[in-house]
């Protein structure tokens, strides 16, 4: 099956103090695709993911998630299918524990109280931070807020797992599991980052974006190995696909 | 105190509240009602009553002990607040120049009865206030408060306090680092620098409320806080409350110290 699951139609956007951010956005995303998202600073990664959910309108334009157009009174139907996960783990968990943070979501869709909690600890399990079920946020490390976040979340259950920069300022090993985390999901994954190896690993797609508008969209590996795309868009080939040859000897 | 000796104190006893012992499992709101009854009781005693309060640190010293808390780090805490209640009593002696006689033949003016009443009730006060703090979670107080009956929206702002004061504190004590290294000796540390650290902190703070509300209403926000926790109260809360509340009683309307004193003085003649 492949019914469109998330369609930007021309999307432009201009913010009040008159930044034109976007400016003509379109593309297709189905069922079960993984898409990374990738452009320099302020090409207008954040303001696309900005409205996956509706938390800014298309000033011109058209969103549509499943059957349902984005507009005001249908936010509400479109957060329930599209999950985002923030930048910053702080700004995501600002519930008191680990599971009250969980529970937020579930018990604002007004689930019963015994499912909201099977559902908090399968969430917890799925991310590896059931033992952190008590824990206030605050005395989480970098790693196991990231794992909450996402927990927080997945616990809904949406159709789409939209995610920014999800390793940032991780260490190589809590970065690689959230990795694992990713691929771990069948839901449909849009993944912004500037993190290339991850967008290798985790997305089958890739977009580019520049100055609020798409310059290229396809195969990741064939996308980011396209060095002369790369460099146009303040970026660079993927560690992994830079052949290092210079450093190899000095390896011990 | 400087401000990293500040926020650690505060993370102490944050994580003081996280232990497991007899007090910590008592309900929170059976501590909550046991702390505002001594605070209410305490503080209801007549100006010049010293003697009568002072059977009252039994309950601090109790709390202290039982719930493992550190008897010299609640000390240090009431010992930094106290130049407030200092500054509210040390003009007692001067203006109230009656005269008490507190043994025979020994006189004292009346204000600096007042002053050390002052000073005992806020050290009672103080140290319980704390003690409730660290032995019990804050998400637990705000529980209680919450089924207490206070209303909805305060309990998610002291919510909201307790989960971002960690977070601002840290970005606090990032700035003044960064300043710090930078100021060499007291160029940089004057009070217009001060007044712009606490501007970009301010402005920080408003642009992290608008991804924080963003990040709530993408899960389905909409002006409760729901929380799922129904603890019931045990039998050992409401014996907790009852003995409490009666040793209050007891030494509020029977004056304790000075039957034991004629007992001893009784016991000697």
């Amino acid at each position: 099956m492949s019914h469109h699951l998330l369609e930007f139609k021309d999307v432009r956007f201009r913010y009040p103090d008159g930044t034109e951010a976007l400016k003509g956005v379109s593309f297709l995303i189905t069922h079960g695709e993984s898409v990374g998202i990738v452009g320099a600073n302020g090409a207008g990664k954040s303001t696309v993911l900005l409205h996956m959910n509706g938390h800014l309108l298309p000033t011109s334009g058209g969103v549509t998630v499943g059957e349902v157009p984005l507009r005001k009174e249908t936010r509400p139907a479109i957060r329930r299918k599209v999950g985002v996960v923030f930048q910053n783990p702080d700004d995501q968990l600002f519930m008191p524990t680990v599971f009250d943070d969980v529970a937020f979501g579930p018990l604002n869709l007004g689930l019963p109280p015994e499912r909201v909690r099977e559902r908090v600890h399968a969430a917890l399990r799925q991310v590896g931070a059931l033992a952190l079920v008590d824990k206030p946020p605050h005395h989480l490390s970098g790693g196991e807020k990231s794992a909450v976040a996402i927990a927080t979340v997945i616990v809904m259950e949406p159709d789409i797992l939209v995610m920014d920069e999800p390793a940032a300022s991780l260490d190589p090993k809590s970065r690689r599991s959230v990795i694992g985390l990713l691929n771990s999901f069948a839901h449909s994954k849009i993944v912004a980052s500037h993190d290339l190896d991850l967008i290798l690993d985790v997305c089958a797609r890739c977009l580019v974006i520049r100055d609020g508008a798409i310059v290229a969209d396809g195969p990741t590996p064939e996308i980011l190995s396209d060095a002369t795309l790369l460099a146009e868009n303040n970026l660079e080939l993927p560690l992994t696909l830079q052949g290092r040859p210079g450093r190899e000897g000095t390896r011990r | 105190m400087s401000f990293e000796a500040a926020y650690s104190g505060i993370g102490r006893l944050d994580r003081l509240s996280y232990r497991d012992t007899v007090v910590h499992r008592l309900d929170p709101r059976a501590k909550v009602v046991a702390t505002l009854l001594f605070v209410v009781v305490v503080v209801s005693f007549p100006k010049y009553e010293v003697l009568s309060l002072l059977s009252f640190f039994l309950f601090p010293i109790l709390i202290g002990a039982l719930g493992d808390i550190p008897a010299g780090f609640i000390a240090r805490k009431v010992v930094a607040v106290s130049p407030f209640a200092v500054f509210v009593g040390i003009f007692n002696p001067l203006f109230d120049p009656g005269v008490f006689a507190i043994a025979p033949g020994v006189l004292v003016s009346a204000g600096w009865i007042s002053f050390a009443s002052i000073m005992i009730k806020f050290a009672l006060t103080i140290s319980a206030a704390l003690l409730l703090i660290a032995t019990t979670s804050f998400p637990g107080i705000c529980r209680g408060l919450r089924r207490l009956g206070v209303p909805a929206l305060f309990v998610s702002q002291l919510l909201f306090l307790y989960r971002y004061l960690f977070v601002l504190m840290e970005e606090a004590l990032r700035v003044v680092r960064a300043r710090d290294m930078r100021s060499f000796g007291t160029r940089g540390t004057g009070v217009r620098v001060f007044a712009r650290i606490v501007g970009t902190l301010f402005l920080r703070t408003v642009e992290r409320a608008e991804r924080i509300y963003g990040a709530m209403l993408a899960r389905g926000f909409r002006g409760d806080l729901p929380s799922m926790r129904r603890e019931a109260l045990r039998p050992s809360d409401a014996v907790f409350v009852l003995a409490a509340g009666s040793f209050f009683a007891l030494c509020r309307f029977v004056p304790v110290p000075q039957m034991i004193g004629r007992l001893v003085r009784g016991l000697a003649g």
